[in-house]
Parts: C-alpha cells; structure tokens; sequence
C-alpha cells in the first residue's frame, strides 16, 4: 500500500482478519483510490455495513464507521443521511447481506433514490458464517448447506437495483481493478442511489468447494467468465449462462431524495415557527 | 415563554408535542395501530421545528434509521405497536451496546400477534425488558394518563440523552386515544438533558472510555471524530476486542452506569401509604381505575394505599421493599396476566402475599372489578 493510500486506513487496527487469499482487501483498496481521486474529506465520510467478513472494511477505514446488524446497514445509512444530507454516505454489505436479509431494505433505498453509495462484495457465499449458500450462488455450485449443488436459482442484484429505482447500477470484478475503482468513483460522485457490485473470492468456502480452491483460481475464472455489458448484449441467454456480465448498467439523473423532500417543505411547510 | 397553558390532547399528541418541546428532531416509523397517529403528526410537526421525518418500509427499518440520525447528534425517536415493538428488537439491542440515545413508543394493543389490534393491553411489559437477546441496559416508562405523558416524554428523552440508553415509552391503546387536558410547562420550567460532548479533541479523545460516571462522552458522526461504532463487543477504543476481559468490562459498566444513576431515571408515586395494610402496585392506565377504587376502599375504612411505578425498568426494588415490610397483602392490577407481578413477588420476596387483578379481553378495567379485589383480600376481617 502506498503512503497516500495508507493515510485512509487505521493502521494501527490492521493486520485485518481476512484469509489468504481473499478478495476484500482488492475491493477496499478500490474504494479508497476512488475517495481519494475525488478528494473527500475522512471527516465527512461515513461509511456503513452489515454483518459479514465484507462488513469488517469500514473497522480499518479512517472514517466515522459505523458496522450495525446483519442486513441492515442501509437503513442506519438512511437516518444519517436524512440527518447530515451534507455527508458522503456509504455502505459496505456481503451478497448474503445484500440480497437475503437486506433485500427489502435494498429495493426502497433503491426506489427513494436517495444519495448513498452501496458497494456489494459479492463473493457468491456467506463467509463469515463457514460457506453456506447465498441467494447470489450459481445453480448447481457446492456450499455447506447445498452438500448435491445449489438447487436454489440465482439472482442478479444488479436488475433488482436497476429495477427499483437506483441512478447508478453497475458491476466489476476484483481481476480487473481500474474498471472496478472507476466504477466505484462514478457510483460516488452519483448524486443518488448507487450500487456497485464487486465480484470478490472467497478462495476458502466458495471456492474449495467448487473446485477453484486458491484467490488466483477465482481471479482467473472471474478474468475467464467476465463479459463486457456491450458484448452481452449480442449474446443468447445460453450463450451467456456462468457468465459475469461486467460494466455499468445505469447511468442516469434523476432526483434525489433528500433534495426532492427539501424541496417539498420549501414548497408546503412555509411556516417553521412552530417552534 | 410566559404562561403555562391547557391543551386537550390524545395521548399519542402528548408524545409528539413533548418530544418537540425535549429537542426531537428526527422520526422514522411505519404505520400501526394504535400509534400511527404519532408519525402523522410528526410527518407535519417536525419540518416546522426544523426536524426530518421518513416513513422506511418496516419497523427493523425505522428502529435503524432513527440509531443512525442519533449518531449525528440529532435526538431521534420511533413509535410502534405489539408487532412492530417484535421488529424492532435487535436493533434496540444494538443501541443498548452502542450506547446510542433513542426513544421507542409502544402503544401497546393486544396481542401476541396481531392479536385484537385496537385493543388495549399491558402485554409487552416483559417485552420490554427482556425483548433483545443478552443482558442489556434498557428503560421502560408506563405513565397513566394523557398529562404524564407528556411528562415522561420529555423525560424519557433526557434520560436517553444523560445515560446513553434507548428509552421506551409503553402507552396503552386507552392513553394512547384518550382526550385529556394538559398542563403544558412554561418552556423555562423544563429542563433539558443533552448528551455529553467530547472534553478533548480527536486525537485524544477514546469513545467508549469510562470517565467515572460509567457514560461514556460521545461525538456526533461529521465533526471531526472520526470513530468507530460495532454491536461486537469493543474495548474503549470502540473496535472489537473478544477477549473475556473486555466482555466483562464493558458488560457490567453498561448495566453499572443503570444501577449508578438510578436518580436519572426512577419515578414513582406513593399515595396512602402510611397506615396502608393492603397496598396496590400500578402502572400505566389501570391505575386510573385503581386510584378511585383505592378512594372508595378508604372511605369504607380499608386501609389501602398505592404504589405507582412510572419508569417500570429498570424496576424500583429498594422502593417497593420498604414498602412491603409494612403491608401484609399487595395487589397488581394489570391488563395481561400477570407479568409485572413476576417482578414484584421476586422483590417482595415473601414480606407480603402478593396477587393480580387481570385483564386479558381487551377491555380496560372499571373501578368496581379493581375496588371487589380489594373486598376480597379484606375478607371477613373487616
Ligand atoms: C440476524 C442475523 N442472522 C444471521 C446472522 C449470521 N450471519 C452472520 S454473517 C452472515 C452471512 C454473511 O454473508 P455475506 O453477507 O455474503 O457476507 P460475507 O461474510 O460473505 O462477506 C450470517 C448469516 C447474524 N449475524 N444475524
Ligand atoms: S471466509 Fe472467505 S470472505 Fe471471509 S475472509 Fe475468508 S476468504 Fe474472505
């Protein structure tokens, strides 16, 4: 790590717990690199998350960091941003996290559009809990708790963003970083709800288990299986099953909404002397 | 400024007009009868004080949203009923060992489940005690009219706010929807608590250090104090730290600062005690039919009197022990079947013969049915 990038973590809270061999560390590093291109302020960033190993990043992150309960971590990021609409808020949640217990909360911070920034560390299993299978689990991959193959059909949390209302949708893998790291400094610089999903290894569940049992393994599969949104689009479905569709899906203006419910009360609620 | 005033108002406006008068200034909720009234009004009443009001998409939402706004120093509340309160649970929890200022109301209705929805009750007395896993600091207030209500709300937010605590309002659906006058206080007769900022700058300053009070000093999130904030256990540094060291230290300094500042948050009324041989333990809107039971009794010559317990937890113990040394028989009229009674018989620990008077028809109590209990411990004897 270089000296201006170390100015980011709390050094002193590091060595971080994560195997060998892990992604995480790819995926956070992308994160300050795009706070740092944009130069924001650590004391007016607050970073958020749930409960996983991805959840641990904001502990090693210079920040105001706040790590809440599993599933949840959008909706503490909420009431801080509604109360300080002046801070960057992000949050940092596992696929589990995300898309199972979080979904709900997901879908609305989605569809309010309001202005944080949600990066999903996706690394297809729950890793904290020993590898069992996520709602993000290929069909037919091996967890603890899918001992014949996952039966479960997988989903893709990126046309559920994109669907509920997000400004900013896109995804990037921890084998090609540049991408990944521009991606994320998009997604922060989006006045709106961003998401950004980070394919990410977890050599040690998902991958002992399906035959890809070292970091490198899951950085050369997601380098073998990645495929471009522009050339996705020319593809059959077959043709692009246990593909990694990779780009950005979403870009566009839309209101926010703290501004929009600033905007309302400057209209409707004239008389604040109710005090 | 000036004048006190009277106001008629519902229970559930007491709360909203007494949390804007104690610095509320953020309110998530989601719809449920019998509180619901308490975010319609806040949706209106808050931008007005210069506060922010969202309606999340559950309660495990709203309970989270409103720790969150508490972080950037905004005092924050959230209302509720029965299913809602379940919701909520482990988030409360998380502010409980994060020691984040919160107020949570439950209008309580009947329940479990979605039970007799408009229905008033005293279920989730226990609820609030005990309703996040792991021992926890945690207050409950039951206040027994509309008036006192207003009082608690304000002082529910000052004890949050002086000990670092979530504090919950139990109302029942009667107080909740009942019209009563309020004397509303002179705004400098009313006294505010706010947490305590940080006494060093960033580099010093260590979030979760015990000062000696057991309250730790706490900075808003965007002032510079760039920290950290977990539910794992953490050491005064605020990161995690699993050794069984620190797991005890810091357990027993948050039920400490509780058992420490008893003066923050006890509230109890005592009436016609001194002679009392058979004494009543009440709460919330029962009391209300107890007291004109207990003037009833009395004028028959039973010697009745009335322990009313405000702040239920943490529970009074030292207060109702006195008290149960004099008395041979305490009664407790509640609307469940007899769940804070568990607690009183543990305190009173064989000084006096304990008993309920119970409800749990979603009806509230007359005081006729209280006044009979009372006959009936007299018996004979009279
Ligand atoms: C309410 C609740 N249910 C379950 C758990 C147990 N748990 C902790 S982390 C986790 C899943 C983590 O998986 P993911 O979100 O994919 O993150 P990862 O660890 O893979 O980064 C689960 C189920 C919990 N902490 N809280
Ligand atoms: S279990 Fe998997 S996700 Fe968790 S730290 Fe280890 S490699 Fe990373």
């Amino acid at each position: 790590m270089n000296d201006k990038l170390k100015a980011y973590f709390r050094t002193d809270h590091l060595p971080h717990i994560w195997c060998p061999g892990c992604g995480n560390g790819i995926v956070t590093a992308a994160i300050v690199r795009a706070i740092d291109d944009l130069g924001w302020s650590k004391d007016d960033t607050v970073f958020v998350s749930g409960i996983g190993c991805s959840s641990r990043a904001p502990g090693y992150l210079d920040f105001n960091t706040l790590h809440t309960t599993h599933g949840r971590a959008l909706v503490f990021a909420t009431g801080v941003k509604v109360a300080r609409p002046d801070l960057n808020v992000i949050v940092i949640t596992g696929d589990g996290d995300a898309s199972a217990i979080g979904g709900n909360h997901l879908i609305h911070a989605a569809r309010r559009n309001i202005d944080i920034t949600t990066i999903c560390f996706n690394n297809n299993i729950y890793g904290m809990t020993g590898g069992q299978y996520s709602p993000l689990s290929p069909t037919d991959s091996f967890a603890s708790t899918a001992p014949y193959g996952n039966a479960d059909r997988t989903f893709d949390l990126c046309r559920l963003v994109e669907a509920a209302g997000a400004s900013y949708v896109a995804r990037g893998t921890t084998y090609h970083v540049t991408p990944l790291t521009n991606m994320i400094r998009r997604g922060l610089e989006k006045k709106g709800f961003s998401f950004v999903e980070a394919m990410t290894a977890c050599p040690v569940y998902f991958g002992r288990r399906n035959k890809l049992p070292t970091g490198v393994d899951l950085l050369n599969w997601q380098r073998d299986n990645a495929v471009p949104v522009s050339r996705a689009a020319k593809m059959e479905p077959e043709e692009l099953a246990g593909k990694i569709v990779i780009g950005t899906f979403l870009d566009v203006e839309m209101p926010e909404y703290t501004e929009t419910y600033e905007r309302l009360l400057k209209e409707h609620a004239a008389d604040r002397s109710g005090e | 400024m000036g004048e006190t005033t009277r106001r008629l108002m519902q229970g559930n406006e007491a709360i909203v007009e007494a949390a804007l008068v104690a610095g509320c200034r953020f309110f998530a909720g989601y719809p449920i009868t019998p509180s619901t009234e308490i975010a319609e009004l806040l949706a209106a009443r808050l931008p007005q004080a210069g506060g922010r009001f969202i309606q999340m998409e559950d309660e495990i939402a709203s309970m989270g949203a409103a720790i969150g706004a508490s972080l950037t120093g905004t005092k924050s509340m959230t209302a509720t009923s029965g299913p809602g309160f379940s919701l909520k649970q482990e988030n409360l929890g998380f502010a409980s060992l994060t020691e984040v200022p919160v107020v949570v109301v439950n209008v309580q209705r009947m329940g479990p489940s979605t039970g007799m929805p408009t229905a008033p009750s005293q279920g989730d007395i226990m609820q609030a005690r005990w309703g996040t896993h792991g021992d926890h600091p945690v207050v409950a207030m039951a206040p027994a009219s509309v008036g006192e209500t207003y009082e608690a709300t304000i002082k529910a937010f000052n004890i949050s706010e002086a000990l670092r605590v979530p504090v919950v309002i139990l109302l029942d659906e009667v107080i909740g929807h009942m019209r009563e006058g309020v004397e509303i206080p002179r705004a400098e007769d009313i006294q505010l608590l706010e947490r305590k900022g940080p006494s060093t700058g960033p580099a010093d300053h260590l979030p979760y250090a015990d000062d000696g009070t057991g309250v730790p000093e706490m900075a808003p999130f965007g002032t510079g104090y760039r920290y950290h904030v977990t539910g794992l256990f953490h050491d005064e540094t605020g990161f995690p730290d699993m050794s069984n060291a620190t797991a005890d230290t810091l357990m027993r300094r948050i039920m400490g600062k509780m058992e420490r500042h008893r003066d923050v948050y006890e509230w109890t009324e005592t009436t016609d005690t001194e002679d009392a041989e058979v004494l009543l333990v009440t709460y919330g809107s029962p009391a209300q039919a107890a007291r004109s039971a207990i003037r009833r009794a009395r004028r028959e010559g039973m010697k009745v009197g009335e322990f009313r317990v405000v702040t239920v937890w943490p529970f009074p113990e030292e207060r109702l022990r006195q008290l149960a040394g004099g008395v041979r028989e305490i009664i407790v009229p509640e609307m469940n079947l007899g769940q804070l009674r568990l607690e009183v018989e543990r305190v009173v620990a064989g000084r006096a013969r304990v008993s309920g008077i119970n409800r749990t028809d979603g009806d509230i109590f007359k005081p006729d049915e209280i006044y009979a209990g009372i006959r009936e411990v007299y018996g004979g004897e009279r």
